[in-house]
C-alpha cells in the first residue's frame, strides 16, 4: 500500500501540472473575490473563512475526476482490484494521495491568504486547524463520488453536481470554527463535529467506494 | 403469502391495475374536499388573515417531499439486499415526484413568506434544508439519466441514495447549527398542546391524506411505466438475438 501511495505521489509530482494548477486556481479565486467586492479591511476579515473554504473546495473539485480515471484508462484499476490488497485500503490510499497533492499545498498557503485578507494571527492558526481537520473528509467524499461517476462520458459536470451537496456539512462546520474564533467565542463544538465527520467518513466511505468500483468494473 | 410476492413484476402489474382506479378517484376526492374545505369553509387566522390558507398545499407537499427520499432509501436498501428489480424502479420513479414536491413547497413557501415575513426568501434553516434536498434530488436523477446500463445504474444509484441520506440528514442538523430560523413551530405533532386549532387541523389532515394517496397513485403509474420500458427493451434485445 505504501508502494501504491508512493506511486500515486510520484505520478502527480512528475506530471507536475496538477498540483500547480490547483494552487493557481486557488490563488485566482482568492484574487477575484476582493476584486468583485469592496476591499475594505473589516469586510475582508468577515469574508475570509467562507472564501478560504469555498476556494479550497473548488480547487479540490478540479482534481477529483483524475483520481480513478487515468488508472481506469490504463487498466491499472482492474489490476488493483484483483490484487491481494483490500479494495477499501486501495481507495483510502488513493484519497490520501489526493489529499497530499491537492489539499496539503493549499493549507500551506493559508498564511499567505491570511496576509491578503488581513486576518489576525490567532485566527490564522484556527484556519489551519479547521482545514487540517476538515479536508480529509473532502478527499474521501470526493473519492466516493469519483468512483460512482467512473467511466461516464463528460462525468465532470455530474461529479460536481453530486459532490458539492455532500460537502455542505463540512463547509458549515469548517467555516463556523473560524468564524467563532474571529468572534472570540468558544469553537469547540463545531470543531468536534468537523473531526467527527472526517473520522466517520474515513472509516465508512471507503467501503461504499470499493463497492462502487466493483459495480463499475463488472 | 407475504408482501414479497408482489416483487414479481407480473403480480405487481396485476395488483396495481386492480387498485389504481380506486386509488386515483379516492386521492382526487380527498385533495379536492380538503382544499375546498380549507379554502372556503375555515375562518381566517386572526394574525395571518387569509394567507394562512396556503398551508393546505404547503404542508402536505413538504411532508411528501421529505418522505419521498425515505421511500427511495427503503427501495434502495431492499434492492441492495434482496435484488428485487421493482424496489429499485420504485426508487427511480419516486425521485422526480420528490423533486416536484420540493419545488411546490419552496414556491408556496415563498408566496406565503412574502406577506408574512416580508421576504420571498430568507436563509432560514428549513428553507435552506429544502434547497439542499432539491439539489440531492437533482443529483440522484442526473445519475439515473447519465448511465445506460440498467443493472449498473440501479446499483450505483442505490449506493448514492444510501450515502446521500446520511449526508442529507447531516446537512439538516448542520444547517440548524448554522442559523436560527423564522419558521413557526411544528404545525402537527403528537403532542396535542402544540397543534394548530381544530378548525384548521381537520381539513389539513384531509389534504395530507389526499396528497399521500396522490403520491402513491402517481408512483405506481410511473413504476408501471418503468416496468413496461424494461420489458420492451428486453423484448427488443431477444428479437435482435434471434
Amino acid at each position: 500500500m505504501i508502494t501504491l501511495l508512493a506511486r500515486d505521489l510520484k505520478l502527480s509530482v512528475r506530471s507536475g501540472s496538477t498540483i500547480f494548477l490547483g494552487i493557481a486556481f486557488f490563488l485566482i479565486v482568492l484574487l477575484l473575490i476582493p476584486l468583485s467586492l469592496e476591499p475594505s479591511r473589516p469586510m475582508l476579515i468577515k469574508l475570509a473563512p467562507g472564501v478560504l473554504w469555498i476556494a479550497l473546495i473548488l480547487s479540490c473539485l478540479l482534481s477529483l475526476d483524475r483520481i480513478f480515471n487515468l488508472d481506469l484508462q490504463n487498466g491499472i484499476l482492474e489490476v488493483l482490484t484483483i490484487s491481494p490488497l483490500p479494495l477499501e485500503g486501495i481507495v483510502l490510499v488513493k484519497s490520501l494521495a489526493h489529499w497530499i497533492t491537492t489539499c496539503l499545498p493549499l493549507i500551506m498557503l493559508v498564511p499567505l491568504m491570511g496576509l491578503l485578507y488581513n486576518v489576525p494571527n490567532d485566527t490564522m492558526i484556527w484556519m489551519i486547524i479547521s482545514l487540517l481537520s476538515g479536508t480529509p473528509s473532502l478527499s474521501v467524499i470526493g473519492c466516493f463520488v469519483a468512483s460512482i461517476t467512473l467511466g461516464i462520458n463528460r462525468g465532470g459536470l455530474l461529479l460536481s453536481l453530486l459532490v458539492l451537496p455532500l460537502y455542505i456539512p463540512t463547509l458549515i462546520f469548517g467555516t463556523e470554527v473560524i468564524r467563532r474564533s474571529l468572534d472570540g467565542t468558544s469553537n469547540v463544538t463545531p470543531l468536534v463535529f468537523l473531526l467527527a465527520i472526517s473520522a466517520s467518513s474515513i472509516a465508512l466511505l471507503p467501503i461504499a467506494t470499493g463497492s462502487a468500483i466493483k459495480i463499475n468494473l463488472n | 403469502m407475504s408482501l414479497w410476492k408482489y416483487t414479481n413484476p407480473n403480480k405487481f402489474m396485476k395488483l396495481t391495475s386492480k387498485i389504481l382506479p380506486t386509488l386515483s378517484i379516492l386521492s382526487f376526492l380527498l385533495v379536492f374536499t380538503g382544499l375546498i374545505w380549507g379554502f372556503f369553509f375555515t375562518p381566517d387566522d386572526f394574525r395571518q388573515g387569509s394567507t394562512v390558507k396556503i398551508i393546505y398545499i404547503h404542508v402536505p407537499a413538504a411532508m411528501i417531499a421529505i418522505n419521498t427520499w425515505f421511500v427511495m432509501l427503503v427501495g434502495s436498501l431492499i434492492w441492495m439486499y434482496r435484488r428485487h428489480h421493482i424496489s429499485s424502479l420504485i426508487a427511480k420513479s419516486a425521485a422526480p415526484l420528490g423533486l416536484t414536491m420540493t419545488i411546490v413547497t419552496l414556491a408556496t413557501g415563498s408566496i406565503w413568506g412574502k406577506p408574512m415575513w416580508g421576504t420571498f426568501w430568507a436563509w432560514d434553516p428549513r428553507l435552506t434544508s429544502f434547497f439542499i434536498l432539491f439539489l440531492f434530488y437533482l443529483g440522484y436523477i442526473a445519475l439515473w439519466r447519465s448511465i445506460k446500463d440498467q443493472q449498473k445504474v440501479s446499483d450505483l444509484a442505490a449506493l448514492l441514495c444510501i450515502v446521500g441520506s446520511v449526508f442529507a440528514l447531516l446537512s439538516r442538523y448542520a444547517v440548524n447549527f448554522w442559523s436560527q430560523g423564522l419558521h413557526q413551530g411544528a404545525s402537527l405533532s403528537l403532542d396535542k398542546e402544540e397543534n394548530i386549532a381544530d378548525v384548521f387541523y381537520w381539513p389539513l389532515i384531509v389534504t395530507i391524506s389526499g396528497f399521500l394517496l396522490f403520491f402513491i397513485t402517481v408512483l405506481l403509474i410511473r413504476t408501471r411505466t418503468e416496468i413496461r420500458l424494461r420489458q420492451i427493451s428486453s423484448i427488443i434485445i431477444t428479437s435482435r438475438l434471434n
